[in-house]
C-alpha cells in the first residue's frame, strides 16, 4: 500500500528544484518589480514608498501613451498579417509544388535571424540615401518614394513590415505541419461533394488547425510585447517618438534615465495588460476543449 | 643537458618567486570606461602608460557604450566588487551612488594636489556634493560648436558664416537653393536636443539658459527669449536632408567631409572624424563656438573612485588621481581625445586652432556655461529630450507645445 503513495512524492521531490526556479526567478522577480514600482527609486532601488505616484507619472507621459497605442496597432497588424501571410504561404506549398524544400527554407530563413539583424537590414533597405528608394530612382523612376523608416507617419508600418518578413515563415512552418496532418479522406470527400478548395480551407481546415493558430498567436504576441531590439535597430523609436514601444520605454527609463520606479511601473502595466488580454482567451480555448472532450 | 634543465628550473623558480612580489609592490588599478573607438582608446592608453610609468599596474576594463559601461560599474559597486576607478559623464549620473555612500570623496587629494583651483568652476561644482569633490574631472568637451564646410559655403555664395541665428537662417536657405544640405543633423533625440540647447544659449544668452535649466523657472520658459529660440529651432526643421532621422553623429559628420552639407552643430568630438580623414581645423573646415565664439558650453568626463577598505586599493586610487591630473598626462590625453585639458596651467601650444578658441573662453567664468546634464537630473533630461524631439519631428507642432512641454516636464520631474 505504501508503494503507490511513495511514487508521487519522489516525483514531486524531483520537481522541487524546478518549482524553486519558477518561484524565485519568475514569480519572485515579478513581485519585486511590482514592489519597486511603488517606491521612489531612481538609480538604485530604495524603500521609500510613494503609493501610486509612479503610475500617475506614467500615465501623464505622452510618450508612454503613444507607445501603448503603437503596441496595439503594431500588435494587431503584425499578428493578423503574419497569420494570413503564413497561412497563404503554407497553402501554396501544400499544393505539392516543385522545389518545395527550397522554398520552405527560403521562407523560414528570415526567422533564423534575430530581430536586431532584421531591423538593420530593413533600416538599410528603407534608407532614402542607400536603399530601395535610391536604387529605383537610379533606374529612372525619379518620383519613386519608399522611405518609411524616416517618415513619422509610416515608421510604425516599417516595423510591421520588417516584423512580417521575419515572422511569417515561422507561421508558415507551423501551418504547413498542420496541413500535412489533415486527413486525405477529407479532401476526397470534399472533392466528391464538389466543394471548391478555398471553402474547404476556410471552413474545414482552418477550424482543424485551431490549436496551431493558438500556438502561433501566443508566439507572435510574445514578440509584440517584447518588441525592443527590432525598434532599436530599425527606427530607435523615431522619428521623434512616432514608433516608440512600451519595452523601449521601460529600457530607457531603467538605464539611461535612471528611473527604476517609473520603469517598473511601466513593466507592471505591461504585465497586467498582457494578462488581461491573453489569459481569458487562452482559458476559454482550453476550457472549450475540456468541455468538448467531456461531451464526446 | 642536465645543466640546461637545471638553469631553466632555477629560472622559472625565480620567476615564480618574483611574480607575487612585483604584483604586491605595484598598486594595481582596474579602470572601467567606455572609450573603445580608435581615437578614444588611443586617449585612454596615454593614461595607462602614464600610470605604468609612475609605477602602477593598469588593468583596463572597457565596455562599449556609456550606458552599458555605467550599468556594469553600478552592478559591481552594489555587488561589493567595485573597480578601482570608473568613468562617468560630468553631471548627475552618480548622484545616487554618492548618497548611498558608495563613492570615496577625493577632497583631501584635491587639497594636496592643488589642482582644484585650476579647473573651471562649473566642472568642480558638478563633481562636488555638499562642497566635497567626489569625482575627478579629466577633460573639457565643448558642446556648442558649429563645424562648417568651407567648400559648400563658397559654392553657395555665402561669403562667411553668419554670427547670429537670425542671419543664419536666410543663409541656410540660400545654401539649400544651391542644392546642398544646409544643416547636417543626426535625428536622434540627444542630437536634436544638443542643437536646441546650442541655439538657446546663443540666442537667449547664458542668463536665460541658467534660469531655465538650473532654476527650472517657469517664467523663463514662458519668456519671449525662449519663444524666439524655439522659433529659430522650428525654422530649421525644413533644412535637413531626408536621411537625417536616426543617423549617428559620425555618419552625419561625413556629410561635411564629403562637402554635401554646410554646417553641423555638435560637440568637439567631431574633430576626431575630421582628423581621421586627414583634414586640418580652420584650414580644410571651419569651427566656431556658438556662432560668434563668445560662450562655451562645457561638459566632459569624470572618474569616480568607489569606497574601499583595502589599503592597497586606496593607494592605487591615490596614484591614479595623481597621474591622471598631472600636467603631462592631461596634455597627452586631451590631444588624443580632441578635448581640452581640465586644468588651465597645462602647456597648450600643441593644440589645434579650434581647441585654442575653446581654451581662450575657458579662461573666464563669464564665457562658459555648463552643459545641461550638469544642471538637470537624468530623468528630467530624458523628459526634455521627449519634448524637443516631438517638436522637431512634427512639422505642424507649434512653439507653444514646447513651452507647455517644458513646464510640464519641470513639474513632473523637477
Amino acid at each position: 500500500m505504501t508503494a503507490p503513495r511513495k511514487r508521487p512524492s519522489t516525483a514531486s521531490l524531483m520537481l522541487v528544484p524546478f518549482w524553486l526556479v519558477v518561484l524565485v526567478a519568475y514569480v519572485g522577480t515579478m513581485l519585486w518589480t511590482v514592489q519597486i514600482s511603488f517606491t521612489a527609486s531612481k538609480l538604485l532601488p530604495v524603500d521609500v514608498y510613494v503609493g501610486f505616484d509612479q503610475y500617475h507619472r506614467l500615465f501623464s507621459s505622452t510618450r508612454w501613451l503613444v507607445s501603448m497605442q503603437n503596441a496595439v496597432i503594431f500588435g494587431v497588424l503584425f499578428i493578423t498579417g503574419a497569420l494570413v501571410l503564413g497561412f497563404l504561404l503554407a497553402v501554396v506549398l501544400d499544393q505539392k509544388v516543385r522545389f518545395e524544400n527550397t522554398l520552405r527554407t527560403v521562407f523560414l530563413y528570415p526567422y533564423a535571424m534575430s530581430f536586431i539583424v532584421t531591423g538593420l537590414i530593413w533600416q538599410w533597405l528603407m534608407n532614402p540615401g542607400l536603399g530601395i528608394q535610391k536604387a529605383v530612382r537610379d533606374w529612372g523612376f525619379e518620383s519613386f518614394s519608399f522611405a518609411w523608416a524616416v517618415d513619422r507617419d509610416m515608421a510604425l508600418y516599417a516595423l510591421v513590415l520588417a516584423g512580417l518578413w521575419q515572422a511569417s515563415g515561422l507561421v508558415m512552418a507551423l501551418m504547413l505541419a498542420g496541413l500535412r496532418g489533415v486527413d486525405e479522406e477529407i479532401w476526397k470527400a470534399s472533392r466528391i461533394d464538389g466543394i471548391p478548395a478555398w471553402r474547404v480551407y476556410l471552413f474545414v481546415v482552418v477550424p482543424m488547425l485551431r490549436p496551431l493558430i493558438l500556438t502561433a498567436v501566443v508566439l507572435l504576441s510574445i514578440s509584440v510585447v517584447k518588441a525592443f531590439d527590432l525598434v532599436v535597430a530599425l527606427t530607435n523609436g523615431g522619428p521623434g517618438i512616432s514608433s516608440d514601444m512600451p519595452a523601449k520605454f521601460v529600457m530607457d527609463n531603467l538605464f539611461t534615465r535612471q528611473n527604476i520606479g517609473l520603469a517598473t511601473a511601466a513593466a507592471t502595466v505591461m504585465l497586467i495588460t498582457v494578462a488581461a488580454v491573453l489569459v481569458p482567451w487562452i482559458y476559454s480555448e482550453y476550457f472549450r476543449k475540456v468541455r468538448a472532450g467531456a461531451a464526446t | 643537458m642536465k645543466q640546461l634543465i637545471a638553469t631553466i628550473l632555477a629560472g622559472s623558480a625565480l620567476a615564480f618567486a618574483a611574480m607575487p612580489a612585483s604584483a604586491q609592490d605595484k598598486p594595481r588599478a582596474e579602470v572601467m570606461h567606455w572609450w573603445t573607438s580608435g581615437g578614444e582608446s588611443a586617449a585612454i592608453k596615454t593614461f595607462a602608460d602614464a600610470y605604468e610609468k609612475a609605477g602602477g599596474e593598469w588593468v583596463d576594463t572597457a565596455t562599449a557604450g556609456g550606458e552599458n559601461s555605467r550599468a556594469a560599474t553600478i552592478n559591481r559597486m552594489v555587488g561589493g566588487q567595485p573597480p578601482t576607478a570608473a568613468q562617468f559623464n560630468t553631471g548627475r549620473q552618480f548622484d545616487d551612488l554618492v548618497s548611498q555612500g558608495l563613492i570615496r570623496p577625493i577632497e583631501a587629494l584635491a587639497e594636496e594636489g592643488g589642482w582644484k583651483k585650476a579647473m573651471p568652476t562649473a566642472l568642480v561644482e558638478a563633481a562636488s556634493r555638499d562642497g566635497e569633490m567626489y569625482a575627478l574631472p579629466i577633460n573639457v568637451h565643448g558642446q556648442n560648436w558649429t563645424f562648417y564646410s568651407k567648400t559648400v559655403l563658397e559654392k553657395s555664395g555665402v561669403a562667411e558664416l553668419p554670427s547670429t541665428w537670425e542671419a543664419m537662417i536666410p543663409a541656410l536657405q540660400k545654401i539649400k537653393e544651391a542644392g546642398f544640405t544646409p544643416l547636417a543633423l543626426g535625428g536622434q533625440p540627444w542630437q536634436e536636443r544638443a542643437l536646441f540647447n546650442a541655439i538657446l544659449l546663443q540666442q537667449g544668452g547664458k542668463d536665460l539658459y541658467m534660469r531655465i535649466y538650473r532654476d527650472k523657472d517657469e517664467e523663463a520658459v514662458r519668456s519671449e527669449g525662449f519663444a524666439k529660440a524655439v522659433e529659430t529651432y522650428g525654422a530649421l526643421r525644413g533644412l535637413v536632408d531626408a536621411g537625417s532621422p536616426g543617423r549617428s553623429w559620425n555618419d552625419t559628420t561625413s556629410l561635411l567631409l564629403r562637402d554635401t552639407a554646410a554646417i553641423q552643430v555638435m560637440g568637439d568630438w567631431v574633430k576626431g572624424e575630421f582628423t581621421n580623414a586627414g583634414k586640418t581645423p580652420s584650414e580644410d573646415y571651419g569651427c566656431t563656438i556658438g556662432l560668434d565664439d563668445t560662450m562655451l558650453m562645457v561638459g566632459g568626463d569624470v572618474f569616480v573612485f568607489p569606497k574601499t577598505e583595502d589599503e592597497a586599493q586606496k593607494k592605487a586610487q591615490d596614484l591614479l588621481v595623481e597621474t591622471m591630473i598631472s600636467k603631462d598626462a592631461q596634455a597627452a590625453f586631451n590631444l588624443a581625445k580632441g578635448s581640452m585639458p581640465v586644468r588651465n596651467d597645462v602647456d597648450t601650444s600643441a593644440f589645434d586652432a579650434c581647441a585654442k578658441k575653446g581654451l581662450e573662453l575657458l579662461k573666464s567664468e563669464d564665457s562658459q556655461a555648463p552643459v545641461f546634464e550638469i544642471l538637470v537630473s537624468a530623468s528630467l533630461a530624458g523628459a526634455v529630450d521627449d519634448v524637443v524631439t516631438q517638436f522637431w519631428n512634427n512639422p505642424s507642432a507649434q512653439p507653444e507645445d514646447v513651452v507647455e512641454g517644458f513646464v510640464n516636464a519641470f513639474e513632473v520631474e523637477g
